[in-house]
């Protein structure tokens, strides 16, 4: 009750359904969550993509209940719930193993939270049932888990989840454990029935495709920190780091420096225009990142300014589009190697065939080297 | 705030091993270092040791005496085990049952049997070419017995979780048989190796019932603490030959964890089970190995059995039950196997529950902090502690003057907490073998759906574990009812068990009575191993369903 009177008041303004304000996980030396903040709105469904020991399992913990912060605070709904076990939260959680019951039939093992006075027989009966139609699993309800496919688990463990119909749905790697077809068919469906539900969820996962495709905002995090959150397309198309740009979608990297006229990078010699570089200092280190897609090859490159040859190392063929690698040779001797997707006509081009190359000046995305 | 109750059950572990372990081997080492009017000593009683050239005879004889039981049981072992494991042989669940008789039988069993047959009115005295059976010969023969299952497990767990596709892979290099043998199936099982020779060794140095029945005038270290205690009432010598008894079974502990530590990583999770193919020149001489092997165990069991129906041996070999009235032989009768199965029982009753429910909370209900780590170390021990040394530890314990718990000494209670204590170390190991298999999930999703830990506890995990909770209730039944070691120390008039009594008829000359007493004590034990088995068919059928797919 008292927590519920002493809300900040930029809480109740704003009214975002969970708030995690500068939170911070040591485990001994290590310092898994340094100074996390985050509010998700209600409603939402918002991904931790990160690669594996980022912090993002540790963050969802948190939330849980399941590894308390070691200092910041958890407000859930308006009420501080940093210190609640997690008996006393209000969540559903599905674990990548989804920790199904093997013993208890898919009855049971959906029906498992649905206990008390709360919920007599008859009750629990219907809201069983509901849930079956639901996940789509009305005629294996009397089997066991180990009856099961890995998809028809997963609808389980989600129909368990979301039993008691919690305010927050808590998703941990939930489909990593599925072959590729079965996984992008589910996870659609997780999505339908987050909208349909309107429950707020929160899931980590280390698949980029998969966070951006069933997210409405995406928490892309690294060493125990937040870089960026945004929705898929910003995250990919305005990456807020160097990490960012390198770890979501493809690309290639380089470093330079900024040269003297305005737009102009230096790369050991070579000199590409690039929009980003700007309002940046003459000579600031930074790291250039262009995308596969973005690179211009051929007579469209030559249009350009900035063009450069690089040659043909070899092709792979991904279906809708051919991706060419590339080595450039820069003037300082170095060799550069570069992803370009291949126009059609370019698509065949064999290995040491040279090429003309030019990035667009305004994709080129550049960041400010760390010291 | 929710684990404290939780906690309280640490702490009711930690009390029960406390009082029945710690204390009373804490008490053992005091006494050590004590004069006999209990001022400090310092060094004196182990000098007193070290210059009695008897007692040090006994340690070096203790030594060289288990030396040579590991070296004839664990080849032994490894070839019944290799046999049962990786050759196609005919009727194996029997010879399993077979390898697994002497665990149900008191150690004394297979010495009794033996002076049956070669002892001073043995029938097949002959064979001994003048020899004397009662010392070193009969102490290794009789400790071959009773050693040989706890290699042959060990060893044909180690060398059945063969890696089929270590071997596809060294035949596809076109190894052969001998190198595929040298490089493949002996590595994998040499942390078997080091824990069957450890456990074997142990097992002989620590043993008080074969030397003691067997032994004659040979002297080793577990009939020298009894010496010193029962027959010189030196409790403080007995401490320094019970502190001497300590090491070696403490250094097959380190041993034996070093090798556990190693073992865990050798086998992946994808492995691929190793099905064995007919080969009549491997199969043919491990078949007439394990008959032999088989005969062996089948035929010192049969020779007891025999031994206690005949009516007077060696001169009226006519059979009779006569010797199973023990009211004959022992004021107590047929009350001190009464008494072995009461307190057998609730060693189980409590023993079962109290490890099981102390590894659930050590690994998933309240885990972490410093008593959880103290716990798991004091769980450990009793594996380290001759039976003799904590019998000694007991009753310097529980008979001090100011001792406020001094009342259980010589009642069936102290009988109880002393086996449970004593047996404690397997069956913690083995629930938190079977708690570690499930997936660590569970208790969180249980708390995120507001179900109680306890709960979660009593419907999926106890359940899931049936079949270990039956073999850990089993584990405690049969070591309570065998025991001899430790309880030696600790009966009372009225609180006999059937163990000790056996001990006392062969002292009193009555080898017939004394071999009709184990073969009831093995009687028993069979007649629960037998129940646990029809029983694991109910509970498999009741709660084991699911696994079927």
């Amino acid at each position: 009750m008292s927590a519920a009177l002493e809300r900040p008041p930029a809480l109740v303004a704003a009214a975002p359904y969970l708030v995690v304000e500068q939170v911070s996980k040591r485990f001994g030396t290590f310092q898994a969550l340094d100074h996390v903040s985050l509010a998700v709105e209600p409603g939402e469904f918002v991904s931790f993509l990160g690669p594996s020991g980022c912090g993002k399992t540790t963050l969802l913990r948190a939330i849980a209940g399941l590894d308390p912060p070691s200092s910041g605070r958890i407000a859930q709904g308006g009420r501080d719930i940093t210190h609640l076990p997690p008996g006393r939260r209000d969540f559903g959680i599905v674990f990548q193993s989804y920790a199904l019951f093997p013993n208890l039939s898919v009855t049971a093992n959906i029906g498992y939270g649905l206990r008390g006075r709360a919920w007599p027989r008859r009750r629990r009966e219907e809201r069983v049932a509901e849930l079956l139609a639901l996940v789509g699993l009305a005629e294996h309800a009397a089997k066991y888990p180990a009856q099961l496919s890995g998809g028809q688990q997963q609808r389980v463990a989600l129909a368990r989840a979301l039993a008691s119909e919690p305010g927050l749905l808590l998703l941990d790697e939930p489909l990593s454990a599925l072959d590729a077809i079965v996984r992008q068919h589910l996870r659609g469906e997780i999505r339908a029935l987050q909208r349909r539900l309107g429950v707020t969820t929160v899931m980590v996962t280390h698949d980029q495709e998969e966070a951006m495709s069933v997210s409405d905002r995406v928490v892309v995090m690294s060493r125990g920190r937040i870089e960026q959150v945004g929705t898929p397309e910003a995250i990919y198309r305005q990456p807020a780091s160097a990490f960012v740009a390198g770890f979501v979608g493809r690309s290639s990297h380089v470093s330079a420096t900024v040269e003297a006229p305005p737009g102009l990078l230096l790369v050991e010699g070579l000199r590409l225009p690039c929009a980003a570089a700007r309002p940046l200092l003459y000579g600031t280190p930074v790291e250039a990142f262009i995308r596969p897609e973005d690179v211009r090859l051929g007579g469209a490159a030559t249009a350009l300014p900035g063009a450069f040859d690089a040659e043909v190392t070899h092709g792979e063929f991904l279906g809708p589009v051919c991706r060419l690698s590339l080595e450039a040779s820069l003037p300082s001797g170095r060799r550069w190697r570069l992803e370009a997707d291949a126009p059609p006509e370019l698509a065949r081009a064999a290995p040491g065939t040279v090429l003309p190359v030019a990035f667009p000046a305004e994709r080129v995305m550049v960041f400010p080297a760390d010291a | 705030m929710r684990e404290a109750p939780l906690r309280a059950g640490l702490w009711l572990a930690l009390a029960l091993l406390g009082i029945g372990l710690v204390l009373p081997l804490g008490t053992v080492l005091l006494r050590a270092f004590e004069d006999a009017e209990g001022g400090f000593a310092g060094l004196a009683n182990i000098l007193a040791y070290a210059r009695t050239p008897a007692l040090r005879l006994a340690a070096w004889n203790s030594l060289w005496t288990a030396a040579l039981t590991t070296l004839l049981t664990v080849p032994l072992a490894f070839l019944y085990a290799y046999g049962l494991t990786r050759a196609c042989l005919p009727a194996r669940p029997a010879f399993r049952a077979v390898m697994l008789l002497p665990v149900l039988a008191p150690s004394l069993l297979p010495a009794l049997a033996l002076i049956t047959l070669f002892g001073n009115q043995g029938l097949l005295r002959g064979m001994l070419g003048g020899g004397s059976l009662y010392g070193p010969v009969g102490i290794v023969a009789a400790q071959v017995f009773y050693c040989f299952p706890h290699a042959a497990i060990i060893l044909s767990v180690a060398l059945g979780m063969a890696d089929a596709r270590l071997y596809e892979a060294a035949a596809a290099l076109r190894a052969g048989r001998w190198r595929v043998f040298w490089t493949v199936t002996l590595p994998g099982a040499r942390y078997g190796l080091v824990s069957a020779t450890t456990v074997v060794f142990t097992l002989v140095v620590t043993d008080f019932g074969i030397p003691k029945v067997i032994g004659g005038q040979f002297p080793v270290l577990a009939t020298d603490v009894y010496k010193q205690v029962v027959g010189l009432q030196n409790f403080n010598m007995g401490a320094v030959v019970g502190l001497v008894l300590l090491l070696p079974a403490v250094g097959g502990f380190l041993l034996d964890r070093w090798a556990e530590g190693q073992r865990s990583a050798t086998l992946s999770g994808r492995a691929v089970a190793y099905q064995p193919r007919p080969r009549p020149a491997r199969d043919v001489p491990l078949l007439l190995l394990c008959l032999l092997v088989a005969g062996f165990l089948l035929g010192i069991v049969g020779v007891a059995c025999w031994s206690s129906l005949i009516r007077f041996w060696p001169w009226n070999l006519s059979l009779t039950l006569d010797n199973y009235d023990f009211a004959r032989f022992d004021a107590a009768g047929w009350g001190t196997v009464w008494t072995s199965v009461r307190m057998a029982a609730w060693v189980a009753l409590i023993g079962t529950p109290l490890a099981f429910g102390t590894a659930w909370l050590l690994e998933r209900g309240a885990p972490g902090g410093l008593l959880s780590s103290v716990l798991r170390f004091v769980a450990g021990l009793p594996l380290a502690v001759p039976g003799l040394v904590l019998g000694l530890g007991t009753i310097l314990f529980f008979n001090h003057p100011a001792n406020p718990l001094g009342f259980l000494y010589g009642t069936l209670g102290l009988l109880v907490l002393n086996s449970l204590v004593h047996f404690y170390t397997v069956p913690h190991l083995a629930a938190v073998t079977a708690i570690r298999q499930l997936d660590p999930e569970f208790e969180a999703v249980g708390a995120s759906l507001r179900v109680p830990a306890l709960l979660t506890f009593a419907r999926v995990t106890v359940p899931i574990c049936l079949p270990a909770i039956l073999d850990i209730a089993v584990y405690f039944f049969v070591n309570a009812m065998t025991t001899v070691s430790a309880v030696i120390f600790l009966y009372g008039p009225e609180t006999k068990p059937a163990s000790i009594a056996v001990v006392h008829m062969d002292e009193a000359g009555q080898a017939s009575a004394a071999a009709a007493m184990a073969c009831a004590i093995l009687g028993v034990t069979v007649a629960v191993k037998l129940a646990q088995l029809a029983m694991a068919g109910v509970v498999e059928r009741a709660t084991q369903g699911w696994r079927a797919r």
